[in-house]
């Protein structure tokens, strides 16, 4: 099997560690050899930050390049517009509707670009957006927007629930399972 | 059993597995994880040291004790303990002695991209290079073994990629390594000259003994394809050439980077018929196949700057690019910033304020340097800020030290800010020394250092206390501020500013992110009485922002800190 890329890019602080820890074991599960890349330190003061995911038969490289990614998980519209040129042609974009606003639009310096998703669509990429804080909230807490974006994206690659229901398990401490099932729930349900 | 780990988590269990005892490190992105995880094995011990150098001398210690030891470290940590290395390089081991440094290129979280070889090469130390998780583990157990094989410690170069990712990895159990029995040895350990002259030569001998070894190691290897591109790389740059050329190529895999093998070199470059060496930063393999006659390619064709990627080696050697979608409209960047309710936020607005020199040091705090604030003129390196200090008032005289502090987190203090402090005491300045206390050493993500009160893993621990200290150090006025209360914290600044001595003002406030620190309810913006001012902004708090000319607060983001009430006059913002 070709080798795939997913890429789980947000902003510092909004758990992407965790979505790409569920992904990951998802992915041995299945038998797939699998490399995830994060970023730590510094570019996780409230920066731009991205992982990425790369299973197959062999993986290589841990890192996706422009135009590689065959699905595009994003936190945040302004970030799936930073990654778009990583998405492969046809692949699938997943983007919550949150904006936070970066320091230089604060200070005035930049401006947030306006109806980002349709830009995105008319560039001619596949695009589910997912008000996936909100349903976060619903779920019990605004922290669970990571697990929303997978309960979208699970919909999007050819694994059974039960895997991920399993990988949810391995991955989220016990105290929290329940509202994090709840919060992939309402995600699977959604778009 | 097979378990997707990080490079760092890898390489712990490889300690683990290799029967190490003794772990001492000083935190450093992207190292910081293989102590932190190392701690989770009871059957090794594993401390924060205060600096690197510590760190390193405790390892040696303990392998002169007979101990399986450990070190790890950045790769500009290593500059710190660079003075341990060198001799240690002559004394040898007893015990295996493994030291980790974690080079940066790209500078993801870095103040440079040394490439930490050089290291290597001038302290005469071996050197081996993994390329992903389960070679962490494997390099990290063959270090030990080659260690005590050719009596020296053995550096395993680790980089951001291959310490930040995750790939499976086979666990095994650990082999029990008992205490070599102790045996003093002044010959071999004490390094006056007249020892040291005899060691050399011992040095110069391992260097020719490792190099045969690593002709005929498993830990270099070739994968022979089609031969009209052959590549010669290591760590993860092998994983980006195989990434881009597949079975287009032919490789040489060097596991082992110092010193480097001569005759399989040659032989690769005979058997293939174009050559390129791909290695990140600097032209360290071109160089040895360039003084050995062979013609290869390399910084001619790679860059001696940031990271290679499977891309670029493919546009480089294929002359291939990719097709990709691009945004239409410019992307506004989002560089890192001080969380909300970070506690250097308030204390950062009050240098802006004053318009004061400020000399920077390395933590979350170099964030003060970026736009709101901008309140920072110099960063260098751990511990800069205070001696950087001192020079300053000492070339630009009695004005300057009324108008200039310096400004250090709690742990770097303790790293190698302290003897700064003493110079300014001894060497007299009367200097502003700013102690950013927030209780935790914050950047590489929450370690406890010497003033916490814990040790690492997590146990009651003797604590420094900064006062105290600053006394003893023979400072007269030393102050204690809360950076949340922003009026008071300038008001002090400016006293200890006029002062005719030299003076401390520790800035007390544990960071935002801990998990016992507890949070207020998030704040409001009224906005019936907001008339956007924008006042507020000048803190520069990424939950603030401007929505139809008037400010909101992002609720999941606020943490109630407060300092933006101080900021807004008409006392709009409000529980």
């Amino acid at each position: 099997m070709e080798t795939k890329s997913i890429m789980i890019v947000g902003v510092g602080g909004q758990g992407s560690l965790l979505a790409s820890r569920i992904i990951g074991n998802v992915l041995l599960s299945q038998g797939f050899e699998v490399k995830v890349s994060e970023v730590h330190g510094m570019s996780q003061r409230g920066g731009s930050v991205v992982t990425y995911v790369k299973y197959g038969d062999e993986v290589n490289s841990p890192v996706i390049v422009k135009g590689e990614a065959d699905i595009i998980i994003s936190f945040e519209q302004l970030e799936a517009a930073r990654w778009l040129p990583y998405l492969k042609k046809g692949g699938h974009l997943v983007t919550s509707t949150q904006q936070i606003d970066p320091m230089p639009v604060i200070n005035g310096a930049a401006v947030y670009p306006d109806d980002i998703i349709e830009k995105i669509k008319a560039q001619g990429a596949d695009v589910i957006a997912v008000d996936a804080l909100t349903l976060a909230e619903q779920a019990g807490t605004a922290k669970a927007s990571n697990v929303v974006l997978m309960g979208v994206v699970s919909t999007k690659m050819p694994f059974d629930e039960s895997v991920w229901q399993a990988a949810l398990e391995q991955c989220v401490p016990a105290k929290f399972l329940e509202l994090n099932k709840k919060a992939f729930a309402l995600g699977r349900a959604a778009q | 059993m097979k378990k997707l780990m990080l490079g760092n988590e890898a390489f712990a269990r490889g300690l683990y597995e290799a029967g190490c005892r003794i772990a001492s490190s000083y935190p450093g992105t992207p190292s910081t994880e293989i102590t932190e995880e190392v701690a989770k094995y009871d059957e090794v011990y594993a401390e924060w040291a205060p600096n690197e150098k510590v760190a390193m001398e405790v390892a040696l210690g303990a392998s002169i004790a007979g101990a399986r030891s450990f070190c790890a470290m950045k790769h500009v940590g290593l500059n710190v303990a660079a003075d341990p290395l060198y001799t240690a390089g002559y004394t040898g081991v007893t015990g295996g002695m493994v030291i980790a440094v974690a080079d940066d290129p790209g500078m993801h979280s870095s103040q440079n991209e040394q490439d930490s070889r050089h290291h290597a090469i001038a302290s005469k130390v071996m050197m081996v290079e993994p390329s992903d998780s389960a070679e962490c583990k494997e390099f990290a157990k063959a270090a030990f073994d080659l260690s005590e094989r050719f009596d020296t410690p053995v550096i395993v170069r680790m980089s951001t990629r291959v310490a930040h990712s995750q790939s499976a990895v086979e666990l095994c159990d650990r082999e029990e390594h008992e205490l070599i029995p102790y045996k003093k040895n002044i010959q071999k350990f004490v390094m006056m000259p007249g020892n040291a002259i005899r060691r050399h030569p011992e040095v110069e001998q391992r260097l020719v003994d490792i190099r045969e070894y690593a002709e005929t190691s498993p830990l270099n290897r070739v994968e022979y394809n089609d031969t009209k591109i052959g590549v010669i790389a290591a760590g993860i740059s092998y994983q980006y050439a195989k990434d881009a050329l597949g079975a287009k190529a032919s490789y040489l895999k060097l596991g082992i980077v110092n010193p480097l093998p001569v005759e399989i070199i040659k032989d690769f470059c005979d058997k293939c018929e174009t050559v390129y060496v791909i290695e990140q930063l600097d032209d360290v393999i071109e160089t040895h196949c360039k003084k050995h006659g062979l013609n290869v390619h390399g910084k001619d064709t790679f860059s001696l700057l940031g990271e290679i990627s499977q891309a670029i080696v493919r546009e480089k050697i294929l002359g291939e690019t990719a097709e990709f979608n691009e945004f239409p409209e410019n992307v506004p960047v989002r560089p890192p910033v001080m969380c909300a309710g970070c506690p250097h936020r308030g204390l950062f607005y009050c240098l802006s304020k004053l318009g004061v020199m400020v000399s920077g040091d390395i933590g979350c705090y170099t964030l003060g340097a970026t736009a709101p604030l901008q309140a920072m003129d110099s960063t260098i390196c751990m511990g800069a800020s205070i001696s950087g200090l001192h020079g300053f008032n000492k070339a630009r005289g009695a004005e300057s030290e009324k108008k200039s502090v310096a400004v250090i987190g709690d742990s770097t203090f303790m790293h190698s800010g302290m003897t700064g402090l003493v110079n300014i005491a001894y060497n007299a300045t009367n200097s502003t020394v700013i102690i950013l206390d927030n209780s935790i050493t914050g950047m590489t993500g929450h370690q406890q250092n010497p003033t916490t009160g814990k040790n690492l893993k997590g146990d009651p621990a003797a604590a420094v206390n900064l006062v105290d200290l600053c006394h003893a150090i023979g400072i007269k006025s030393v102050r204690v501020v809360d950076p949340y209360h922003m009026a008071e914290t300038e008001a002090v600044i400016k006293e200890e500013l006029e002062k005719d001595e030299p003076s401390v003002i520790i800035s007390r406030r544990p960071c935002a992110l801990l998990k016992y620190v507890k949070h207020n309810p998030p704040l409001h913006c009224d906005q019936d009485k907001c008339v956007g001012c924008k006042q507020c902004l000048k803190i520069g708090c990424p939950a603030i922002s401007v929505h139809n000319k008037k400010m909101t607060i992002d609720h999941t983001q606020c943490v109630g800190c407060g300092i933006c009430t101080e900021m807004c006059k008409l006392g709009a913002i409000v529980k």
